[in-house]
């Protein structure tokens, strides 16, 4: 009843949800805030030094992109606090802090300010920058941590992954610990509980489907039992080794590289956890969520043109038909 | 045939108005290879440049006896032999470039810059102005190659100029006391980023050298490199349909009024 009158005549839309960028962003902050939490009692103080160079220099690229660019400032929506997060989750904790800052520019300004910022970039910015990371400095990138050894002093690791895969005699760390994330391995992928109540509350609060994260899951279950002749313990250490939850969670499920309809996203999530199977369990490397999920995030728009739904009430002509009809 | 221009225009519309790797995208295969260090994109650019202004003067010497239908095989003959002299020279006298090189070297016969410029320009414009034309082409590309290089090598390797006896070798031995390229003085605290010497780092380099180029270009007031119909078409000046007025839709068009 505007100035009093009981009709009012206006154009739709006339109801507005209040999901902004802004609030979704928010709440993948907070979802990410249990695992950040864990990762500091595991792996020390270091990893809030990691976190804080990552997000603020994500922050300032993009501030910086997008005031050289000319564009109008975009730090609000706060996607730029979500990638440098994710991207320190992906890190080492005894990485140098110029490389962690590297990874940010990166991550802001090519991949995701120079396609035209949020929502145009093809790839999801933290993996990207992840990979660059790790194909310019393999050392600093694979050098693992001890969990819990921050206090005395640091013992270098090995992953479980890379135990389990025989590319190193330590002893495995115990199912437990495994969930727990008493292991060695990236800041913010060791603690599979912090991940999973991550996950559950993003999906509680609708912010993902949960399709593409138990499609990749599942599949990498699935193929890894098989794998491993039925094996499961094996399929328990390949689930929460790695970085899998955090992949599937947090980072398949991006918006602008993940598909829209809900078909293409479980597609998409088969073709992560096989890519990553494929990697884990027949490439040179242990691990392969990033380049898993950096593949199939080139793949989503063929997925979606090959899953393109019918629209109610048409026939789908055969061509040879047509072309039939044509020559008549 | 294209307006009538001055030799100093030839030469020097190769070195930025029609870079041949950053306004005509051509020959950006050995770009996106050899660009891993400075010496080699010298080595590279260098030979490429020999074989295009020689290339050049025997086709504009024979474009009136070439028959137009079977020009491009003839043209490959012409520029292969060059190819095959500049190898073997090469090979004799600076073999380390020879083996940085590889298989770019005789790659240089179907490099699209040669046949390129034969199509577009030595076929049709006379001997001293193809001369003129391909050694601008030439410095075009080499200033290309060693601009993309310099980024490659210094970001990824940390060195300037390394390994540059390969190429001082053909003054004699140890030309500048030994000179043998710099180490950057920071390599000793941050470890240099092997992406940029990697193919992923050649890609990144390239499409960003070329955002600046466009930035550049558009400045000037000239068409972006890449797709957008022929008007775009940094090749637009040489077009002979354009001139008439008409714009090509498809290869076969251009084909046709080439012939």
């Amino acid at each position: 009843m505007v100035d009093g009158k009981k009709l009012v005549v206006s154009a739709s839309p006339h109801l507005r949800a209040k999901d902004t960028t802004t609030r979704i962003m928010l709440d993948v902050i907070i979802a990410l805030l249990p695992a950040l939490g864990a990762a500091i009692a595991i792996f020390g103080p270091r990893v809030l030094a990691v976190t804080a160079t990552t997000v603020i220099t994500a922050v300032l690229s993009e501030y910086v992109a997008r005031k050289v660019m000319k564009r109008h400032n975009t730090i609000g929506d706060l996607s730029a606090v979500v990638t440098g997060l994710i991207l320190a989750f992906n890190l080492p904790v005894s990485i140098p802090l110029w490389m962690a800052a590297i990874g940010s520019c990166v991550a802001i300004i090519i991949v995701k300010q120079m396609f035209g910022g949020i929502g145009q970039n093809f790839a999801n910015p933290a993996i990207v920058a992840r990979i660059f990371l790790l194909i310019s400095f393999g050392t600093a990138m694979t050098g693992w941590t001890a969990p819990l050894s921050w206090k005395t002093d640091a013992v270098s690791t090995a992953t479980p992954l890379a135990i389990v895969g025989g590319e190193s005699a330590e002893a495995l760390p115990s199912l437990l610990d495994m969930f727990l994330g008493i292991r060695g391995g990236c800041i913010g992928e060791t603690c599979s509980l912090a991940l999973i109540i991550g996950g559950i509350y993003l999906i509680a609060r609708k912010v993902i489907s949960p399709k593409i994260p138990l499609a990749y899951i599942g599949t990498v279950a699935v193929v890894m039992l098989i794998a491993g002749k039925f094996d499961l313990e094996f399929v328990a250490y390949q689930l929460m080794g790695g970085g899998l939850l955090l992949g599937a969670f947090f980072m398949a499920t991006d918006y602008s590289t993940s598909p829209i309809k809900s078909n293409a996203k479980i597609v998409f999530g088969i073709g992560c956890g096989l890519l990553t199977c494929v990697i884990r369990l027949f490439a040179s490397l242990p691990e392969g969520v990033s380049f898993a999920i950096l593949i199939m995030n080139l793949l989503v728009p063929h997925i979606e043109t090959i899953m393109a739904p019918k629209p109610f009430g048409t026939v789908k002509e055969k061509k040879s038909k047509a072309k039939e009809a044509e020559a008549k | 045939m294209a307006e009538k221009k001055s030799l100093g225009k030839e030469f020097t519309k190769g070195l930025i108005a029609e870079n041949p790797v950053f306004r005509l995208v051509l020959g950006t295969c050995p770009t996106l290879a050899t660009t891993t260090s400075v010496v080699n994109a010298l080595g590279m650019g260098i030979s490429a440049m020999i074989v295009l202004v020689c290339s050049n003067i025997v086709i504009s010497l024979l474009r009136k006896v070439i028959p137009s239908k079977v020009r491009i095989p003839a043209y490959i003959v012409v520029i292969a032999s060059f190819v095959t002299i500049v190898q073997m020279i090469v090979k004799a006298f600076v073999p380390a470039l020879d083996a940085a090189l590889g298989v770019f070297l005789p790659l240089i016969v179907v490099n699209c810059i040669i046949l390129g410029r034969a199509e577009a320009f030595a076929g049709k414009n006379s001997v001293i102005a193809s001369a003129v034309d391909g050694l601008g082409m030439g410095v075009g590309f080499t200033i290309a190659l060693c601009l993309m290089a310099s980024v490659r090598e210094v970001l990824g390797a940390g060195t300037f100029l390394a390994g540059a006896q390969n190429l001082l070798v053909l003054f004699g031995d140890n030309v500048l006391n030994g000179f043998n390229g710099f180490t950057l003085p920071w390599t000793e605290y941050l470890t240099p980023m092997t992406v940029f010497i990697l193919a992923p780092g050649g890609f990144l380099t390239f499409g960003l050298l070329m955002a600046c180029a466009n930035k550049l270009a558009e400045k000037k007031g000239k068409p972006k490199a890449g797709l957008g119909g022929c008007q775009a078409c940094p090749m637009a000046k040489n077009c002979a349909l354009l001139a008439e007025g008409k714009e090509c839709k498809t290869e076969e068009k251009k084909e046709e009024a080439a012939v």
